[in-house]
């Protein structure tokens, strides 16, 4: 079943709500990374992703692999969400013994591979994708990179057999937010002109607002973009998006809310929550 | 004692009858598939293969996702780039993933010896000790080659087999058995061992030959094939070690954290004390030449082994 736009659109607000306690609770996370993709999880797993927890050992299922492990509160949230675990397990994150740290790991239901160090997600997902094609499975696999990974040469080795074994069954999302740890992508190092390095290595690309969940619903449907070759979505991002001061600011990569901040958000996050909860205005007839 | 074939030889033809039985299993090279001896698997299977080019990490990962939907993967590299290259795709992907690929470094130790030490692979065992949930096995001969891909191919655990070049001895009776973390006797000493050889992969041969001129001098010696360095057989350790008045390892590998090192550890924490020489390769820039040449310099020739004991014993 298929959420509306305006269900994803709430749905996006609680998972940052989320995101944002969770953090605070545990503290430690990655907090803008987290709320950067979070559109394009709440996405992916609520109406695009054929798999659920009682599908999770199907090996039909589509796999998302998160490659930008460290925006793993995005995953545990959205996982918690579609009922793999409990909400209430995301108290223990970071505790001693926990199995949710903060990477992702198998031994949280849900979760397809272990990651976290940057660079490895890519390959593991052409593996999946090729394993597909050999068996005739009509899966697809789903892997999510950070821009600033994008500086791991594994991601173009991947890519150059992504191209090659023409998998039209995997599709890698980047979320383009322009920020890493120390500064703008531009400044650490150069990554433009993304579009023509993707396309010159032999994937059909789309960009999208990744922020925008109706964008990111009408363009997962089109997948594969192109027969017989990967599909690439630049997901144009925000990083921190959804609360005002954690936008577009470095310093939240993963700075962790103090009680005023989290009030703060806390706040805003119920203003836009009441806003689009708000009948939409009649039309008056004319 | 009959000359069999190179192990890689043998590992190119058993993964050939290892695929025709199982559809599951996969090989993955890098543009290596001429020096694992796999031109013949590609062409009978050519379902079976993945090619990936030159890139060793992108092969241990590919591997990785493959072998997370079930298939039988063989990740195959020459073991000095395999082993350190990918070393970080080889932890986290396969070992903490926990994903049952089966890296396969051919060429390994100083076969490669002429090329110099960017060819070399005389770390990969101590590289790889250190990281939870991967085995490691070195085949002495033919025999341990087919015992241990038979036991990779049903095993859900990761491992890392490496294989030389050379053609290797029969050194197995018939229906010796064989099992990971199990050493194998070549030799028996007896109750009053004079001096044991603990020795894994193409050292073992070395070892088997220098116990045989020993022997011959009436010096009692007992010859271990410890294949498998890790997890270690210590029950074949201190049996040996409390039965023999020295121990020698031997290994085509740095005297720092292989076959040596995992012995000595061992030993210490059991408060077991003897006459012990690791015999390997020291920290120096490794010489070149053949492999056989690049033996005799460090003293890995039957005589180099026996003068060793020789010592030992006093």
């Amino acid at each position: 079943m298929s959420l509306s736009v305006q269900e994803l659109e709430i749905k996006s607000n609680q998972y940052r709500q989320t995101i944002f306690t969770i953090i605070k609770d545990s503290g430690a996370g990655h907090t803008g990374g987290s709320l950067s993709c979070i559109d394009i999880l709440n996405v992916l797993y609520n109406n695009v992703l054929r798999v659920s927890q009682e599908t999770f050992a199907d090996p039909d299922r589509d796999r998302y692999i998160q490659s930008k492990g460290h925006s793993v509160e995005a995953l545990y949230t959205i996982l918690a969400d579609r009922g793999f675990f409990p909400l209430a397990e995301l108290e223990t994150i970071n505790n001693y013994r926990s199995h949710f740290v903060g990477h992702p790991t198998r031994k949280v239901n849900g979760i397809e591979q272990n990651t976290g160090a940057l660079g490895h997600g890519l390959s593991i997902a052409v593996g999946m994708a090729i394993a597909g094609k050999k068996d005739q499975r009509d899966y697809k696999v789903y892997t999510l990179l950070g821009d600033g990974e994008l500086a791991e040469g594994s991601s173009w080795e991947a890519s150059m057999t992504a191209a090659h074994y023409k998998l039209d069954n995997l599709v890698v999302i980047i979320d383009r937010n322009g920020l890493q740890i120390t500064g703008t992508t531009e400044d650490v190092m150069g990554l433009e002109p993304l579009i023509d390095k993707f396309q010159a290595f032999g994937y059909a690309v789309r960009t999208v607002d990744g922020n925008d969940v109706a964008a990111l619903n009408a363009l997962f449907a089109q997948a594969p973009f192109e027969e017989g070759k990967p599909s690439l979505v630049l997901a144009q991002t925000v990083k921190g998006k959804g609360i005002s001061f954690t936008e577009n600011a470095v310093v939240w990569h993963h700075h962790v809310p103090t009680d005023g901040e989290y009030a703060l958000a806390m706040q805003e996050l119920a203003q836009a929550s009441q806003k689009l909860l708000e009948p939409a205005p009649i039309q008056e007839s004319v | 004692m009959e000359l069999g074939l190179p192990n890689l030889e043998e590992f190119g033809r058993t993964l050939v009858r290892l695929g025709q039985a199982d559809r599951d299993v996969l090989v993955v090279t890098s543009d290596s598939r001429g020096s694992a001896k796999l031109v013949q698997f590609g062409k009978t299977l050519p379902e079976q293969i993945v090619e990936v080019g030159i890139a060793e990490q992108n092969l241990v990962g590919i591997s990785a996702g493959l072998a997370s939907t079930g298939k039988k993967v063989f990740a195959v590299s020459p073991a000095c780039f395999l082993t350190t290259r990918a070393l970080e795709q080889i932890k986290n992907d396969v070992a903490y993933s926990d994903n049952p690929v089966k890296v396969i470094g051919i060429s390994a130790g100083v076969s490669y010896g002429s090329l110099g030490s960017t060819h070399h692979s005389l770390h990969d065992f101590a590289a790889l000790r250190c990281i939870n949930n991967i085995d490691i096995v070195a085949p002495a001969d033919n025999f341990e080659t087919r015992a241990v891909l038979q036991a990779a191919v049903e095993s859900p655990r990761p491992i890392y087999i490496r294989f030389g070049k050379q053609p290797m001895h029969n050194l197995h009776a018939a229906g010796t058995k064989f099992e990971v973390g199990k050493a194998i006797t070549l030799m028996e000493g007896g109750e009053a061992t004079d001096v044991t050889y603990i020795a894994t992969g193409e050292a073992v041969p070395v070892a088997f030959f220098a116990a045989q001129q020993l022997a011959k001098e009436g010096v009692a010696c007992r010859v271990i094939s410890m294949h498998t360095v890790k997890p270690l057989d210590k029950e074949a350790l201190f049996h040996a070690a409390t039965h023999s008045r020295a121990l020698i390892t031997v290994e085509e590998h740095s005297i720092y954290g292989g076959l040596g090192g995992a012995c000595a550890e061992a030993l210490m924490e059991a408060g077991i004390s003897l006459p012990f020489k690791i015999v390997g390769f020291p920290d120096e820039y490794t010489v070149t030449g053949s492999q056989r040449d690049i033996f005799r310099h460090y003293g890995i020739t039957p005589e180099g082994l026996a003068k060793t004991a020789r010592k030992l014993l006093g």
